[in-house]
């Protein structure tokens, strides 16, 4: 029986439903917070910002990470920049603009409300980071500087060098920190999530693993808040950090939540290619090489002269052919695609043919090579220090590598998933990015919901929660105590001939190639026999060393491993179900003349939300209808 | 390729450790040092040994948690880089590598290559932020920053806390990571409300956490993955300076 879902969208214009809400909103009277506490799972910019606002507002705060240190998580990573309505450059940028560039760039497959709702806070997020001594790069007059990202037609992308995301999360780490030192905020470093406890059907605590010790223990709270991240690591080689995963989120389905649009991966088109099968992580070089870089193959199949044999008529520049007004700009999934479309016709570069060229040579002819170094030079020193090769004599290989994931559990407009009092916040939760977001977007609504969305929306499940405190005592705790510590024995019990990390790459290699950048039913179908094959053989033939009482960095990989192959089949299920294609979503079927993704509105104008029904038997999709009242749909076109 | 190692291996914090051989045989060169030790895990695991603790986590060289002292120097050869940025081809084939923990006091190893790092926590728990509810922000371009000051405040800020600077400093100081927080913070108009004490309680808690004092050895900058200058350190000095002579004053 499918669940009909309740969005809470609140009714009126769309630019007042925010405000409307936060008007009609619960308040916890500050002598209440107090009383109230707040566990949150995940310290990146999500996680921070909502643990030091919410200590900020008075309540009790904990808040987990699995990395030694809060300030690791990998927010730290993004490189590019933060979107933010706030036409400072006077080039035409509205909330409107950002609004509708998010959803014309998610492929039509997000919620109006929600992404209204992020551009308008979109703002304040500037002016909190900019008072919180976070370092944007400036003009010489002392305002903010803005660059233009993929995707959009104004320049409203703040930056701190290639290091916003770091600069944006030191912000948020040390607005937690202070709210540490003050006491408000217990933190719990290396500190792994292993199980959601329900009491009465709502979300009241979480089991965890000391990663140091192995202990395994509970902690109870009147609200759960995840942020813990996407789910790009089912794929093992991505350009997300070795520790990411799907554990807590995907717990949490496997206790009540629903995971909404798990087929929505997006794929980031310029990192550097894979060099070999020893490879643990894949390495992106920032988008804004693209405004100066060119991107080509050659026009011949197998052609493996060096670059400087092949001629300019010998050359395809695909992407200024096929896209003249965007160019090499086209949007992160149009770009992926096009190179993955070269490489299947036996015109890719590099080993293994996996790889195009991003040539500088005409950059380097009309602005000098020192412009490029200045502009540049930090990501070509990292292109050579791992590649050993000089991008300023040749040109650069790059492929496309799995980076963000839009799907997610499913959450309200108050960002409570379908268990109440389990909130969900930033990359972890499906809301506002479709099936494709744009560069520049992570770290925007990371913040937003930490810092702006969350304080305000919490009041409305905790109101409900007066003297309705939980304790430890409770039997459904040692229940999941019990369950995860079975758990772990089991994982080192079975003492078979695999290692973990050669399960996960099996895994990675039957995702990325059924489930990657082009999907078909067949390919699905394939997938979704290997899935539990190669899970089975997991659980009968794996081996793990050591004991479950000290750092024993082979057991956590295992048991994240353990429900990336659960989760990798709930993600093949949902691309498979899904007839059409979308943004990340590429089904080959669902194709126009051109080669363009083709979205079906009749029958997929909706949110999936996959409902866990047991081990044994396949989960239910819900639908949540998605209602365009202010924009028209229309096929995306960057030509 | 193919490399004879020497790897610190210790049980736990309360037992002692020493070092183990290992050889690391068919390393493509286009390997990163921490792929060449994953590869000799797997061997390890594949002999039911315990594989060897390392902490890594990006992988891309900004989240400051991998943390190795390769042949004597924290993240290995090389110049502005971590552990995880230094790839295979930079060694020789057949070469002995030797590599250790990140050694000091307030950093301590808790099971072979991992150390705790939380001291560097406490010091930015004790005051490296500014003060600035979220909601009570003025618009961003209310306060103009110069972009001399904007840029030199990016270069502090840009420290991953990796802690090599630690590792590398005969007395174990700590002082380049606090200069360089103390700096980004005190050279932004915002941070100045809290300077004079924001000096004065990061220095002291850096004390009281068990890292040494700084004598100027500079070995902190040589290997800092980030390139912070210790230039900052002089910046600190003042802003400490100025604030105990200040304290001094309003105690008497």
């Amino acid at each position: 029986m499918a669940t009909s879902l309740d969005s809470k969208i609140p009714s009126g214009p769309l630019e007042q439903k925010w405000e409307k809400h936060r008007a009609e909103s619960k308040v916890v009277s500050p002598a209440n917070k107090r009383k109230f506490d707040v566990i949150v799972v995940g310290s990146g910019l999500a996680g921070a910002s909502a643990a030091a606002t919410l200590a900020e507002l008075g309540y009790g705060v904990k808040c987990f990470c699995f990395q030694d240190s809060a300030r690791r998580a990998h927010s730290i990573a993004a490189q590019g920049g933060i979107n933010a309505a706030k036409n400072y450059q006077n080039d035409g940028d509205s909330v409107y603009r950002l609004f509708y560039d998010t959803i014309k760039g998610g492929d039509f497959r997000s919620r109006e409300a929600n992404v209204h709702r992020l551009a308008e806070v979109s703002a304040q997020i500037i002016d909190q980071c900019a008072a919180q001594g976070v370092p944007f790069a400036r003009e010489y007059g002392g305002l903010l500087a803005n660059r233009s990202f993929g995707g959009s037609l104004v320049s409203r992308t703040f930056y701190a060098r290639g290091q916003t995301g770091q600069q944006l999360l030191l912000g948020a780490y040390q607005a937690l920190a202070r709210q540490i030192g003050l006491g408000a905020v217990k933190m719990f470093p290396r500190t792994e999530m292993l199980d959601l406890v329900l009491v009465d059907g709502h979300a009241k605590g979480i089991v965890v693993r000391d990663l140091l010790t192995g202990e395994i223990s509970s902690h109870a709270g009147d609200a759960v808040i995840l942020a813990t991240g996407g789910y790009g690591n089912v794929f093992y080689l991505s350009t997300n950090a070795r520790g990411c995963n799907v554990s807590a989120t995907y717990r949490a389905y496997k206790r009540g939540a629903f995971f909404a649009n798990p087929c929505y991966t997006q794929i980031h088109p310029t990192c550097i290619p894979v060099s070999g099968a020893y490879q643990s992580k894949l390495t992106l070089m920032s988008e804004s090489l693209r405004n100066d870089g060119r991107v080509w193959v050659p026009k011949a199949k197998g052609d493996n002269r060096t670059p400087a044999q092949i001629s300019e008529a010998e050359r395809d520049y695909y992407l200024e052919r096929k896209y003249p007004s965007y160019g090499n700009l086209a949007p992160r999934d149009i770009a992926s695609r096009s190179a993955k479309e070269v490489c299947d016709e036996g015109r890719g570069v590099g080993p293994g043919g996996l790889g195009v060229y991003l040539d500088f040579a005409q950059a380097i002819e009309r602005q000098s090579e020192e412009t490029i170094r200045e502009r540049y030079g930090n990501l070509f020193d990292m292109y050579e220090n791992i590649t050993g090769e000089n991008a300023y004599k040749a040109p650069m290989r790059i492929y496309p590598a799995v980076h963000y994931t839009m799907g997610g559990l499913w959450v309200d407009y108050n960002l409570m998933s379908t268990i109440p009092g389990l909130h969900v916040l930033g990359e972890a939760n499906f809301s506002d990015h479709g099936a494709n977001r744009l560069g520049a977007s992570a770290l925007m609504q990371g913040l937003a919901d930490g810092y702006f969305v969350i304080p305000y929306t919490l009041g409305n499940y905790l109101a409900t929660q007066m003297g309705k405190k939980t304790g430890r005592d409770r039997p459904e705790f040692k229940a999941a105590e019990d369950e995860a510590r079975n758990r772990i024995r089991t994982l080192l019990s079975i003492k078979g001939k695999r290692t973990v990390a050669s399960f996960h790459q099996e895994l990675g290699h039957i995702v990325w190639d059924k489930c990657g950048m082009a999907r078909s039913k067949g390919s699905l179908e394939e997938a979704l026999q290997k899935i539990p094959a190669l899970r089975e053989e997991f659980w009968t033939n794996l081996t793990v060393p050591g004991s479950g009482e000290d750092i024993n960095q082979t057991l956590e990989h295992a048991g994240r491993v353990a429900d990336f192959l659960e989760f990798a089949e709930l993600m093949c299920l949902d691309a498979v179900e899904r007839n059409e294609s979308c943004g990340g979503h590429f089904r080959v079927e669902y194709q126009t003349e051109e080669g363009e993704a083709l979205r079906n509105d009749d029958d997929f104008c909706h949110v999936a939300a996959w409902e866990y029904n047991g081990a044994h038997k396949p989960p239910t999709r819900n639908v949540e209808p998605l209602v365009f009242e202010n924009i028209k749909l229309a096929q995306r076109s960057y030509k | 390729m193919n490399f004879k190692l020497k790897i610190w291996r210790q049980t736990s914090g309360q037992t002692g450790g020493k070092f183990v051989d290992y050889q690391a045989t068919e390393i493509p060169q286009e390997a990163s040092f921490l792929e060449m030790l994953d590869i000799v895990n797997e061997g390890l695991i594949l002999r039911d040994e315990e594989p060897i603790a390392f902490d890594s986590d990006c992988r891309e060289g900004i989240c400051g948690m991998c943390s190795l002292v390769i042949n004597g120097i924290p993240h290995g050869k090389g110049k502005a880089k971590t552990t995880c940025q230094l790839y295979m081809r930079r060694f020789e084939d057949g070469e002995t590598i030797w590599v250790e923990p990140f050694r000091a006091v307030a950093f301590p190893i808790m099971k072979d290559l991992t150390v705790d790092r939380t001291a560097f926590d406490r010091i930015i728990e004790s005051g490296g932020f500014i003060s600035a509810r979220a909601g009570s922000a003025p618009d961003a371009n209310s306060v103009p920053i110069g972009k001399h000051d904007a840029d030199l405040a990016m270069e502090a800020a840009a420290c991953i806390g990796c802690g090599a600077c630690v590792a590398a400093c005969p007395n174990s100081s700590a002082m380049l990571f606090v200069a360089a927080k103390v700096s980004h913070l005190g050279i932004l108009p915002q941070g100045q409300p809290e300077r004079e004490r924001r000096a004065i309680s990061m220095v002291r808690t850096m004390d009281e956490q068990g890292f040494g004092n700084c004598t100027n050895h500079y070995e902190c900058e040589a290997v800092c993955p980030a390139e912070i200058s210790s230039s900052f350190i002089a910046r600190l000095n003042r802003d400490y300076a100025v604030s105990a002579v200040k304290e001094a004053a309003t105690v008497t």
